[in-house]
């Protein structure tokens, strides 16, 4: 029964751990399917989660924060999309430029305004996600299995949490079943096809980009106003180069995303469960192994040595019209 | 097929254009100073003075432009070739891996220069080991080196702390580093350079290996364009399809290329480990190789724009330190801010500026073959 | 309501310093087919552009059925009743025919009713006219006539009366040409009307109803295809009488320097597009290779050049075998005496951002006269380089300019110089005057020739039978992958078509 508890716990941080790599890497998904390529998640979520912390410390409205995250990584990603689209620069390029200057201005507005070592104040009570209880979770708590599993792992979770794997079947639905998305994934395949058939290539490249920013404004406000109480500098901590990853292992695919996330937020609640204890049959495993694990996988992925994963073709490439 | 915009001359090119992204990302800089409620002017005086106002500053900012020159020429030499290297920072990282065994080693025994040697090829080979993988893995499996470098970054910073807190850490000792070297694993300074030029070098840790750094630029430079592994690469680079039919193998190069990059970022290992700190610390790169990706940019990947870009990003963290001092408000994060701007400007919309100057110097030949014809009547 | 569906009036457009479109005047009358004929580069395809929409035109009027229309996109143009078949099909692969039918058409956010009615609606067009494809198919799996059906489907879907077909038939089979033009007949019996752009003449005089021919940029003449011959339309585009005979001696063949056996070729995608070839190559002749584009030409040169693994056969240079299933190092096939210009200059046989004196060594960079130890040996390219450019007189005359400077012709001699000036015992060259100017057209056939006189063998692949006949001293025909026939250069045009067709082929092979 200890056992059982301390996986249904390690789970339940899985999915806490998760919730920002699923939110990044279905940003990622709406940009690269439609052939931009966007390194600068990790910026975006940095910015946004900046954003959320210090306007919800202000206005002391967890909801204005979320808005102020969202808008602050929508203009970042129009930044993205001018310099790659309209400028047609560099995507990768811009995508590192982008992570840099979110990490030096988050820091240095954030100490400028608040003075708290590029903290921002602890939020409390509305200005932060509360979460959410299921009906009846307290009730049946002591149930044995389904207790645990229905008051500890599916209730009890910022609704932030619930919308991210929402947005899974949404985000499949909204690229496989709509014209929107249907003409996204044809202008990360083809861009020509999309211009000739009489619509516009640039508007709806910076259509994707725009969602990318929407999605990453979550990521954010995930981070600084769900999971932690207010912003830290450097909070997300590599989280956008891991969601990248992650959309890279799950092959461009909604819900493959979903699970890749969850294996990548797995190995990381179990390093942070493990922390100097042995692991069952294996032994004592160097926490810092399980860190890198999901990068490692990711190579082994790219050698294409577990399949193979073949990126949009026209990604990365900025759309010219053919003379 | 021809280039979208007008012909400039070599100077605007190499020169102006370069000049004007600049110019703008310290602008779009210095309104982020505005933004904090300091005076960007002000913060310019201090940058300027913080970096070159003594001998002192002089010196540290060309201890970081030591580094840069490193970092920058291993980005520039995969450009070259058409590789995106983003991983100059992991392979720095385990360069150093090179530098502290040759010190640990022999720095009682031997001379500086007897374990310089060594500690040049130890940080070359592991920083050549750590880019030959995804090289390998870009040349035979088709991965892509802009995503495996970002991996093997990460994937370094993890071995890193393992090996710093589990490995190399001296017994008893809480810091996660390596012992501190004895005389033969520090590098002498530059202070007889200084003096000539009447400086006195102070503290700073202006060390041997910035000449180091000015070989590796006159070596890279006579690699790309005098050799004919250099011409290799550039025909692979322009044109990978050109290289197949030439009988340029291009799994060969990739990994080739990959190990020079590579090389070259450990070498800038040296320069904190042997020149300034005698030991090895945890994230003792602190970011160097992403500011090589600037300096690269910069410098338009040509040794001879990459050492003044280099010296620029010095004077940038030297003075951006000297800021931090005296404007408590502007910390040195201020530099990774110009540093995103630079890449940003002189990377991602290097064209954004190009059509108004090609319009203003179409313009100019206009009214001065039109002035000359008047003239000419 | 008048019967003329499309007029142009003054239409100019420059590219920078390239003025593509001079003053441009075209009246199309509606229920024609009307041809559009010119060569390459002479500014067919950016009329076409203008008017559907890609490009603006720096001055003059587009008329549509009577009225003045300002085409600024081409959901402007599809607007106007225009609908464009384009060189290189615009379709996305992973996408089904389907999808790619209504892609831009949708009447829906939601794709489920979208797909439902498209479905219907492709029914009825492909019993109306004639075009049946599997809705469901995805694009990469179907051959390239049906790629092509599907990007027709696309403009009739879109109620496209004016259609634009732009060099359709480039990637076609004989047959699939010829089922091509039977169903642009069709769609002009259903009142359609259709411009057909293309460079062969041929076509144009097999179903168009009028054509104007197009040079440098102007429109030069408008012409009832009924009333002009073949002779005027190519003495039109040209501008003067084509020469189509060279001058030459007769060959003297010698030992065979180069033998082909049963060699198969895959592509990428494991199609074989070289499938069983066998040939050879004596000492002063030159063997051309004659078939529709597409055909494995390709394939064949980049496999006998090295650039490309073959799955199977032999190949023997000066009698001792090329592994070309294995490794094939294509310096050591140079080193043997092979010489190979390349079909595509701009991406293969040059670097277009290297300077003229670069490109000279491309492939030969190993050789020492070019180097010191490790080290390029500048002086000498530099010295080699202005030997070349005088003898080939390449313009301008400056080894230090960027080679995308120089002109297609220009370009098409740094190419040969390199090639020819090395000696080699056998050369192959694919496309020889492809976007080259008429005056480097006669230089570089008389620089072929002499090097058949030089004892040279040669192996001449092109697209243009006219030029093949010209050179060649045996022609090889090539239909699908397969070596079909074998003729003397006297064959007929209309023999060598057959055999381009696989008309003939078939029954050869079945003999």
């Amino acid at each position: 029964m200890e056992f059982f508890h301390t996986i249904i716990a390690i789970l339940e941080s899985t999915i806490r751990v998760s919730v920002p790599l699923i939110f990044a890497a279905l940003a990622g998904l709406f940009t690269e399917r439609a052939g931009v390529f966007d390194i600068g998640l990790e910026g975006k979520m940095l910015g946004a989660a900046f954003a959320a912390g210090a306007v919800a410390a202000v206005t002391g409205s967890v909801m204005m924060g979320l808005l102020a995250a969202i808008l602050i990584s929508v203009l970042l990603s129009l930044v993205h999309g001018y310099a790659s689209i309209t400028q047609r620069g560099s995507q990768i390029v811009s995508g590192v430029a982008i992570n840099f200057i979110v990490a030096g201005s988050t820091v240095i507005l954030g100490e400028a305004w608040f003075k708290q070592g590029g903290r921002t104040p602890a939020l409390a009570g509305d200005a932060r996600f509360q979460t959410v209880t299921f009906p009846f979770a307290d009730a049946v708590k002591d149930v044995p299995i389904f207790g645990p599993i229905y008051s500890n792992l599916l209730s009890g979770h910022f609704i932030l949490t619930y919308v991210a794997f929402l947005l899974v079947p949404f985000s499949w639905w909204v690229l496989y079943r709509t014209r929107f998305g249907l003409r996204l994934r044809a202008v990360g395949e083809n861009p020509g096809a999309v211009d000739t058939a009489g619509i516009s290539v640039i508007w709806l490249r910076y259509r994707a980009v725009i969602c990318c920013g929407i999605l990453c404004g979550f990521a954010g406000a995930y981070l600084s106003l769900a999971m932690s109480a207010g912003f830290v500098k450097g909070m997300t901590a590599g989280k956008g180069y891991i969601a990248l990853a992650a959309l890279i292992f799950a092959k461009w695919r909604p819900v493959n995303i979903m699970l890749a996330c969850l294996l990548f937020g797995f190995l990381d609640a179990l390093a942070i469960r493990l922390q100097g204890n042995p692991l069952p049959l294996i032994g004592q495993v160097p926490v810092q192994l399980m860190q890198a694990l999901p990068y490692i996988l990711t190579v082994i992925l790219l050698a294409g040595f577990i399949g193979k994963a073949i990126p949009p073709k026209a990604g990365g490439i900025p759309y010219v019209k053919e003379r | 097929m021809s280039n979208p915009y007008a012909k400039l001359p070599g100077w605007a090119e190499y020169g102006l254009i370069p000049l004007v992204n600049l110019v703008v990302a310290f602008l779009v800089a210095g309104l982020v100073v505005l933004l904090v409620g300091e005076n960007p002017l002000e913060a310019a005086y201090h940058m300027i003075n913080g970096a070159f106002g003594r001998g002192e500053y002089i010196g540290f900012t060309l201890y970081y432009a030591t580094t840069f020159i490193f970092t920058g020429l291993s980005v520039a030499v995969a450009f070259h070739a058409g590789l995106f290297n983003i991983g100059s920072e992991g392979q720095a990282y385990i360069g150093g891996i090179g530098v502290a065994l040759a010190c640990l080693w022999l720095d009682k025994t031997m001379p500086w220069f007897v374990v310089f040697p060594l500690a040049i090829f130890g940080s070359a080979a592991f920083g050549a080991l750590w880019a030959f993988l995804p090289g390998w893995l870009q040349a035979k499996r088709g991965s892509h080196v802009v995503i495996t470098t970002i991996m093997f970054n990460f994937i370094a910073s993890s071995l890193m702390v393992y090996l710093l807190t589990r490995v190399l850490k001296p017994l008893g000792s809480m810091a996660p580093q390596t012992r501190t070297f004895e005389a033969g694993g520090q590098l002498p300074k530059l202070d007889w350079l200084m003096s000539i030029f009447g400086l006195d070098l102070g503290n700073s840790p202006f060390n041997v290996s910035f000449l180091l750094a000015i070989l590796a630029a006159f070596g890279v430079w006579v690699l790309i364009w005098r050799t004919k592994l250099g011409y290799e690469m550039r025909t692979m680079g322009h044109s990978p399809s050109s290289a197949r039919y030439a009988g340029i193998g291009e799994a060969r190069i990739t990994v080739i290329v990959m190990m020079i990059s590579g090389g070259l970022a450990g070498l800038m290992a040296l320069n904190p480990i042997m020149g300034e700190q005698y030991r090895m610390q945890l994230d003792f790169v602190q970011g160097a190789g992403f500011v090589g990706i600037a300096v690269a940019l910069m410098g338009r990947s040509h040794p001879a724009g990459i050492i003044p870009a280099a010296i620029l990003f010095g004077m940038l963290y030297q003075g951006g330190a000297e800021i931090a001092f005296e404007m408590p408000a502007i910390s040195r994060d201020m530099i990774v801010i110009i540093q995103g701007l630079v890449i940003l400007f002189a990377g991602a919309l290097e064209n954004m500026f190009r059509p108004a100057i090609g319009r203003a110097f179409a313009s100019i030949g206009r009214r001065s073959a039109a002035a000359a014809q008047t003239r000419g009547a | 309501m008048s019967d003329i569906a499309i007029e142009l009036r003054g239409i100019d457009k420059s590219f920078g310093l390239v003025h593509a479109n001079k003053n441009i005047n075209l009246t199309v009358r509606k229920g024609t087919i009307h041809g559009i004929i010119g060569e390459n580069g002479a500014g067919k395809s950016t009329l076409m552009s203008i008017l559907y929409g890609f490009y603006q035109a720096d001055s003059g009027d587009i008329v549509v059925d009577g009225n003045k229309v300002t085409i600024k996109d081409p959901n402007a143009a599809i607007a106007s009743g225009i609908g464009m078949v384009h060189q290189h099909f615009m379709l996305v692969e992973n996408f089904t025919v389907l999808e790619n039918v209504m892609l831009g058409a949708e009447d829906s956010q939601i794709l489920n009713t979208s797909i439902s009615k498209a479905r219907v609606e492709l029914k009825r067009l492909e019993k109306e006219y004639a075009l049946e494809v599997n809705p469901d198919a995805l694009i990469e799996e179907l051959p390239v006539g049906l790629q092509q059906r599907v990007e027709i489907l696309k403009a009739l879907y879109r109620k496209a009366d004016i259609l634009i077909l732009d060099e359709p038939t480039g990637v076609l089979t004989p047959p699939e040409a010829d089922h091509l033009f039977r169903i642009l007949g069709q769609l002009k019996d259903q009142g359609k009307t259709i411009i057909f752009i293309t460079h062969k003449l041929r076509e144009i005089m097999a179903i168009t109803d009028e054509v104007s021919v197009m040079r440098r940029g102007e429109m030069v003449a408008t012409r009832h295809t009924k009333e002009t011959s073949v002779e005027e339309l190519a003495e039109l585009m040209v501008g003067r009488r084509v020469l189509l005979r060279v001058e030459k001696g007769t060959a003297n063949p010698g030992e065979v320097k180069f033998a082909v056996e049963n060699l198969t070729v895959r592509d990428g995608r494991g199609v074989t597009m070289v499938d069983n070839v066998s040939f050879n190559l004596r000492a002063g002749e030159i063997v051309g290779i004659a078939g529709v584009a597409g055909n494995g030409q390709s394939e064949l040169l980049e496999a006998i050049s090295g650039i490309r693994k073959a799955v199977g056969g032999t190949v023997l240079l000066n009698g001792k075998p090329i592994d070309v299933t294995g490794h094939v190092d294509p310096r050591e096939l140079r080193d043997r005496g092979l010489a190979h210009v390349p079909e595509d200059r701009h991406h293969v046989g040059l670097v277009l951002k290297f300077e003229e004196a670069e490109n000279g060594i491309l492939g030969y960079h190993h050789d020492k006269r070019y180097l010191n130890g490790v080290f390029l040996n500048t002086k000498a390219i530099q010295a080699d380089a202005e030997e070349k450019i005088k003898k080939y007189d390449i313009r301008p005359p400056n080894p230090r300019l960027k080679t995308a400077n120089f002109s297609g012709g220009n370009q098409q001699k740094i190419v040969l110089a390199r090639e020819m000036e090395r000696g080699p015992d056998v050369l192959i060259i694919g496309q020889p005057t492809r976007g080259v100017d008429v005056g480097a057209i006669e230089f570089i056939h008389k620089r072929i020739i002499e090097m058949r006189d030089q004892g040279k063998a040669v192996l001449l692949v092109s697209v243009e039978l006219d030029e093949i006949r010209a050179l060649s001293d045996r022609i090889i025909v090539m239909f699908a992958g397969r070596v079909v026939g074998e003729r003397d250069p006297d064959a007929t045009e209309g023999e060598l078509g057959l055999l381009m067709a696989g008309v003939e082929g078939r029954k050869e092979a079945a003999e």
